[in-house]
């Protein structure tokens, strides 16, 4: 780790970086997520799936492809042996656990692996996409994101009160701060690392759930 | 049978109050002239079924913002405000499916099937209203077919006989909103004669194809 400080957004994709698997399929969420790939180290290559409908994901090189989009709807491009299916086909891979890892954002996570990611009521109501079937899905979910809300509000939270995206599915919560593991039946939340430079006091202030702390974890 | 029709000819398959699949994500697969045909053709209080309303101008955005539709049911409406303005202000009736449940639903709706059991939405909101079985210990929710009077269908070619390839990303909802409506239209960059196109990569068969117009019209 370098002196100078890095960018929370960075330190977390670099931490979700090496939790990744040479060979794994993984579907990035958007925002944060997204800068993942830049930090895995070369001996590591993934395949990204894009849920609107192709395997090979890939950043954009030259001129936009007629077609060829990402699941935000901006141009990108597409590795060889990149595949192209449709809707019901993109979403029997989520589903069907053909996708290893799915790494996405969240408003609210609890110690039971609930995660709230998709609306706040009479707010703000994107509507929930493929973020259900993904987070249902996926063989492995992490939750990467900043620690706390932008006013310093805890987001790890005993239990969520916003609409869930998905009941206990969440396995690993990775943010700026620390990284969690979620062990539905063995006691909810485990602190499993702290990120350089972080004390566990820290980490405390910033969480209001509850957590063990791993026998593996470096204080 | 003659599939090919022009564009001006679109317009008269549109009514008051029918319900429209449509093809694309983020307007990417969404047909730009039978869009703006509906748009044209003044029908109303349509019920629109895709997987988002894509931004204001592009994809089925326009007749969000010109208050064509009553209802609406879709995965994201994120990217155009006009349709979150309209639902909160109670204009405009909105049903959020998840992505591969709207997709799975528009397929039973093609493929005679009464419904699909899926674990998405177990435990959330979405499970409100809806029957759960539990097989082997695992919760389902039974998701219900969904079928439309017109399909709006975007390809990149068709040929004669209404067989459709279509382009990359832009394929998504397409084939299977092309199976789930009585009336089935597709708008086709490019039209080639019966045989040109290789079996082996039609993604549609033309025989649930009903009309093709070659975009900027014939």
């Amino acid at each position: 780790m370098s002196a100078k400080p890095m960018d929370p957004k960075h330190i977390i994709a670099a931490r979700v970086a090496r939790e990744l698997h040479d060979g794994d399929v993984v579907n990035l969420g958007i925002g944060l997520p997204t800068l993942v790939p830049n930090h895995l180290p070369p001996d590591i290559r993934i395949t990204l799936q894009s849920e609107n409908g192709f395997l090979g994901l890939a950043p954009l090189e030259g001129d936009p492809v007629p077609g060829l989009v990402n699941a935000g709807g901006q141009p990108c491009g597409m590795q060889a042996g990149g595949v192209f299916f449709d809707s019901a086909m993109s979403f029997v891979l989520i589903r069907g656990g053909h996708v290893d890892v799915t790494v996405l954002g969240a408003l609210q996570v609890d110690q039971q692996g609930n995660l709230a990611n998709w609306m706040v009521p009479g707010k703000m109501v994107p509507g929930m996409g493929g973020a259900m079937d993904l987070v249902t899905g996926a063989r492995h979910v992490i939750v990467a994101m900043e620690h706390c809300t932008k006013d310093g509000g805890a987001k790890i939270l005993k239990q969520c009160n916003l609409p869930l995206t998905a009941k206990s599915r969440v396995n690993k919560i990775v943010t700026e701060l620390a990284v969690f593991r979620i062990d539905p039946g063995h006691g909810g939340l485990v602190l499993e690392e702290l990120q350089a430079g972080i004390s566990l006091d820290q980490v405390r202030r910033c969480t209001e759930a509850e957590f063990r702390i791993s026998p593996d974890c470096q204080l | 049978m003659d599939k090919i029709i022009g564009i001006n000819e679109v317009v008269q398959h549109f009514k008051d109050g029918m319900t429209v699949l449509y093809g694309g994500f983020m307007g990417v697969g969404t047909p730009a002239g039978l869009v703006k045909c509906l748009l044209d053709s003044g029908a109303c209080k349509l019920t629109l079924v895709g997987n988002d309303t894509a931004f204001p101008d592009t994809g089925v955005g326009p007749l969000i913002v010109k208050k064509r539709v009553g209802k609406l049911v879709t995965s994201h409406i994120g990217t155009n405000p006009e349709t979150g303005r309209q639902m909160i202000a109670g204009e405009l009736e909105v049903e959020l499916v998840p992505q591969g449940s709207l997709a799975e639903r528009v397929r039973c709706g093609g493929a005679g099937l009464g419904g699909v059991l899926t674990p998405t939405g177990v435990g959330t909101i979405v499970e409100e209203g809806k029957t759960k079985l539990c097989f082997d210990g695992k919760e389902y929710l039974v998701e219900r077919p969904i079928r439309g009077d017109i399909a709006l269908i975007k390809a990149r070619k068709a040929d004669r006989s209404g067989n459709l390839v279509y382009e990359r990303a832009a394929r998504n909802f397409n084939p299977l909103m092309a199976l789930a409506a009585d009336l089935v239209v597709v708008e086709a960059d490019e039209l080639v004669d019966v045989g040109e196109l290789d079996p082996e990569c039609i993604v549609t068969p033309g025989v649930v194809v009903h009309k093709i117009v070659v975009t900027g019209g014939l």
